[in-house]
C-alpha cells in the first residue's frame, strides 16, 4: 500500500468560511513570541496602513490546513502519516490576512512523485475571502518515508 | 528605522539575529497551530521514532525566519512570496535554555516596484535547519 498517483491533479472542496480573529492572531503572536504591535494593537494596524490587526506570515496555515488536512485524511489516498515529514512550504500573497477576513481554503494535490523509497505529494491551498479575492496561496511538500 | 529600497544592493547583508526555542515554545505553539503531532512535545514519542529528542514544528522554524524578515523589512505585511525547505530538525533538548535558531540573509536581487529578493540561513546549532530558504519583499 502506498500513496495512490491516480490522486495527482485533483481539486478538493473549498473549507467551510473561516472568520480570522483579532484573538486568534495574538494567540499564534504570542506562540512565535513575535511582539509587533501591528498583530495586537487595531491603532498600530491603521497606522500601517490596514484595515484592522494583521496576521503573520505564515498564520496561512491555519487556514490552510483546515483543507489540506482533509486531503491527507481521504482514505483512498492512501497516505500513512505517521510517517510523513514537512519537507517544504510556500506561500504566495496578495495581501497579509487581517481580523475580519471570511476566508475558504482549497487545495489542489499538484503533484504525487516517488524518490526512492520515499513519496512526495505536493498541495496547492487557495485562500481566497467568500467574496473570491486572493488572499494567499500555501504550497506544501509532504513527504512519506517508505517502511523499512 | 526602516529600510529603503534605494539603499539597497545586491549582496548586502542583513543584520543576524537569533532566537530561542523553548519546550514552552512548543506547546504554545501546537495550540496556537492545532499541529499536536506528538512529536513536538513527547520526548518518548520522539525517541521511539528514531529522533534525538522533541523537534521544533517547521512551520514554527518559518515563523521565526518570517519574523526576521518583517522585523528587517519594518512591515509586517510586506512579504510578496516566501518559501523554505525543511533540511533538518531543530532538537529542543528539556532544559532551561532550550534551543537557538540563528537567522542570516542576503540581497540577493533587487526587482521592479522596490522589491527585493532575500536568500536566507537559519541554523540550530551546527544544522543547517532551513535550505532553499528565499523570499521576496515589497520595501518603501
Amino acid at each position: 500500500m502506498g500513496i495512490d498517483p491516480s490522486y495527482a491533479g485533483r481539486t478538493f472542496p473549498a473549507s467551510e468560511p473561516y472568520e480570522v480573529s483579532r484573538v486568534k492572531i495574538a494567540e499564534f503572536a504570542d506562540a512565535i513570541g513575535d511582539p509587533n504591535p501591528v498583530y495586537r494593537d487595531p491603532d498600530a494596524a491603521r497606522a500601517a496602513g490596514y484595515p484592522d490587526v494583521i496576521a503573520p506570515p505564515t498564520f496561512p496555515i491555519v487556514v490552510a490546513m483546515a483543507a489540506s488536512g482533509a486531503v491527507v485524511a481521504d482514505p483512498g489516498l492512501g497516505i500513512n502519516y505517521a510517517m510523513v515529514v514537512h519537507g517544504e512550504e510556500r506561500f504566495d500573497y496578495s495581501r497579509p490576512l487581517h481580523a475580519g477576513d471570511v476566508v475558504t481554503a482549497q487545495a489542489t494535490i499538484s503533484g504525487i512523485r516517488a524518490v526512492g523509497a520515499m513519496t512526495m505529494l505536493t498541495t496547492s491551498t487557495e485562500i481566497r475571502t467568500v467574496d473570491g479575492e486572493h488572499v494567499c496561496t500555501a504550497s506544501s511538500t509532504l513527504v512519506e518515508r517508505g517502511a523499512a | 528605522m526602516t529600510v529603503t529600497y534605494q539603499e539597497l544592493t545586491a549582496g548586502t547583508e542583513l543584520p543576524s539575529a537569533t532566537y530561542p526555542v523553548t519546550r514552552l515554545s512548543l506547546v504554545k505553539y501546537c495550540g496556537a497551530s492545532g499541529d499536536f503531532n506528538l512529536i513536538h512535545w513527547n520526548e518518548r514519542i520522539a525517541k521511539s521514532v528514531g529522533l534525538p529528542n522533541v523537534i521544533a514544528h517547521g512551520m514554527f522554524t518559518m515563523a521565526q525566519a518570517g519574523r526576521y524578515l518583517t522585523d528587517w523589512a519594518g512591515d509586517a505585511g510586506a512579504l510578496v512570496e516566501f518559501g523554505v525547505r525543511f533540511s533538518a530538525p531543530v532538537v529542543v533538548p528539556d532544559d532551561d535554555s532550550g534551543a537557538v535558531l540563528e537567522l542570516s540573509g542576503t540581497i540577493e536581487e533587487k526587482l521592479d516596484g522596490n522589491r527585493v529578493v532575500i536568500g536566507l540561513t537559519a541554523r540550530s546549532g551546527e544544522a543547517k535547519v532551513l535550505t532553499r530558504a528565499r523570499a521576496v519583499v515589497r520595501l518603501s
